[in-house]
């Protein structure tokens, strides 16, 4: 029973992941840019919601409203300045740009904030209540919201990439940024709008965080870009369901390896990763970013 | 509207490249080179491999910065003007090679054409009433149709954003000689609907055949520019390869550049 407990909390944290992966899959998939700034930013999203909510005392839940736009904007106005100034200079200046991003969030956060952990809505009913399956298996409302708001979050992007006017360009810029310009579209402002989903999505995904574990400076880097760099590649690079199924998958190994060893947690995660360079390097799904 | 009416030529010309001189890095590909377009032209670049042809094109299309010189469209200046505010003003590029986006459908791809459309008659239908095979392949994905119907598709979705003139770069480019007779064939089809061809073109049997004017490219200069009935065969064959300049391609040669 313990193992069937495993998994299933294990699935079920494969939800944050994806939440934390899409975002890094999509900015890559389009504009091949490997945003090491990811993770940091989805911390900065927690901290802000933090901010409103203390500040405005609105409901927990209502400050993700207010959040992920502006994340999203955030994301567009990044992309038009730093990183596509970065990206004019080749693919490989966005890493130290976005490198340069990540290290002065962290110590922004550190300097302003301190080191402190916060939670986000640590009372809140949401996040302290859970149910049982049987006498064995307590399942956490929490985890099962998040991975349905993940679900959700999936199939809106799928939507809107295959059915909107700008999900169509920017499938079409990650095809042929030349072919584009030529079709009258300004590549650089589909580049923005696909970073603007990218923050957005990450946004929830900090926010998710910061109800379920607690947030500080460099969660960002420490856990939330490295888990999402690992749910991205087991799922396939570009590849948005794959996202889901790369961060299901490191759940799962997590908690197996948890229950075999609570110092195994991790490591268990990365070694299910290595299997996967090794033995199937392209991912578990080579669909592309639109499927 | 604003143009001055000229009394001696009655119709403003449409593309105008005035000392148009480009680099690639060290080298200059295009030398001070002009050349005039006039409404429902299809003027033909002509020129052997490295003459410069794609590089004037794809400077006319935005692609390319120049170091020196203009590009006019209807009298109004678009030199430094992005290719997508060229593309939104008339000037469409069919690029070399086809470059579709081959992870969307055909139709996806006519719908990124139209994105931006100018007004005109060009619509997504009358693509497919003009290349009726389209119509039922709409669902495929673009990467996955042969050489020749991806050429084609390529000219629609230029045709959808509904050009002033249409930028042509090397049509017959790796296609069979009798798909590319087929492609060519639909020049005047295309023609009828108001619009301006600008070509280039390897193939100089096939420029001489659909083209009301020619000009002859050699390493960034002009050899030869006229209507193909005015000029013979040994001009050309002199203009193309830059043979010794005592014929009279050469003379042609120094009119066009004074």
């Amino acid at each position: 029973m313990a193992w069937v407990n495993a998994i299933i909390q294990g699935v079920l944290t494969g939800g944050l992941y994806a939440l934390f992966a899409c975002g890094l899959s999509l900015m890559f998939g389009v504009m091949k840019v490997v945003n090491l700034a990811h993770g940091d930013l989805a911390v900065v999203a927690g901290y802000v919601a933090i901010g409103i909510i203390t500040a405005t005392h609105i409901p927990v839940l209502w400050s993700v409203v207010v959040v992920v736009p502006v994340m999203a904007v955030l994301g567009y106005v990044l992309q038009r300045t730093l990183i596509q100034s970065a990206l004019n200079r080749g693919v490989l200046t966005t890493l130290i740009v976005t490198l340069g991003v990540s290290m002065v969030i962290e110590n922004g956060l550190l300097q302003f904030f301190t080191a402190n952990t916060r939670g986000i809505g640590p009372n809140l009913s949401l996040v302290t209540s859970s149910f049982s399956l049987g006498s064995q298996i307590q399942i956490a409302w929490l985890l099962v919201v998040i991975f349905a708001v993940a679900v959700v979050v999936l199939l809106g992007l799928q939507y809107f990439l295959s059915g909107s006017k700008y999900g169509r360009l920017i499938r079409a810029t990650a095809d042929d940024q030349e072919a584009v310009q030529l079709a009258g579209a300004d590549y650089r402002h589909v580049f923005g709008i696909a970073a603007a989903l990218a923050l957005g999505t990450v946004a929830l995904g900090g926010i998710a965080y910061g109800m379920y574990a607690d947030l500080d400076p460099t969660a960002g880097t420490d856990t939330i870009l490295l888990f999402a760099f690992v749910a991205v590649v087991i799922g396939g690079l570009g590849s948005l369901w794959g996202t889901l199924l790369g961060g299901v998958v490191l759940g799962v190994a997590q908690q197996i390896g948890a229950q075999i060893n609570f110092s195994y947690e991790v490591l268990a995660g990365y070694i299910v990763f290595l299997a996967i360079l090794v033995l199937r390097p392209e991912g578990l799904t080579t669909r592309k970013a639109q499927s | 509207m604003s143009e001055p009416v000229n009394t001696a030529v009655s119709e403003p010309p449409l593309l105008e490249v005035s000392d148009l001189t480009v680099h690639h890095g060290q080298l200059r590909a295009l030398d001070a080179l002009s050349l005039t377009v006039m409404p429902g032209e299809v003027y033909a670049i002509i020129g052997a491999n490295g003459a410069g042809k794609s590089t004037l094109l794809r400077t006319i299309a935005g692609l390319h910065q120049p170091t020196a010189g203009a590009v006019r469209l209807d009298g109004e200046d678009v030199t430094v003007l992005r290719p997508e505010r060229r593309a939104r003003q008339g000037i469409v590029m069919v690029p070399e090679g086809r470059r579709l986006f081959g992870s969307l459908s055909v139709e996806e791809n006519l719908q990124v054409g139209a994105t931006y459309a100018r007004p005109g008659p060009w619509t997504i239908e009358k693509v497919y009433e003009t290349f009726d095979w389209m119509r039922s392949r709409r669902g495929q994905r673009a990467a996955q149709l042969s050489g020749g119907e991806q050429q084609t598709v390529s000219i629609g979705r230029a045709l959808v954003a509904n050009p002033r003139v249409l930028l042509l770069d090397e049509l017959s480019l790796g296609l069979a000689p009798v798909i590319v007779q087929r492609i060519y064939g639909m020049l005047p089809q295309i023609l009828a609907t108001g619009l301006t061809v600008l070509l280039v073109e390897q193939d100089v049997s096939q420029a001489l055949r659909v083209a009301s004017h020619i000009h002859c490219l050699l390493e960034g200069r002009t050899t030869l520019e006229g209507r193909p009935a005015d000029v013979t065969a040994e001009q050309v064959e002199a203009a193309y390869f830059g043979l010794a300049g005592t014929g009279a391609a050469s003379r042609s040669a120094e009119g066009s550049e004074a």
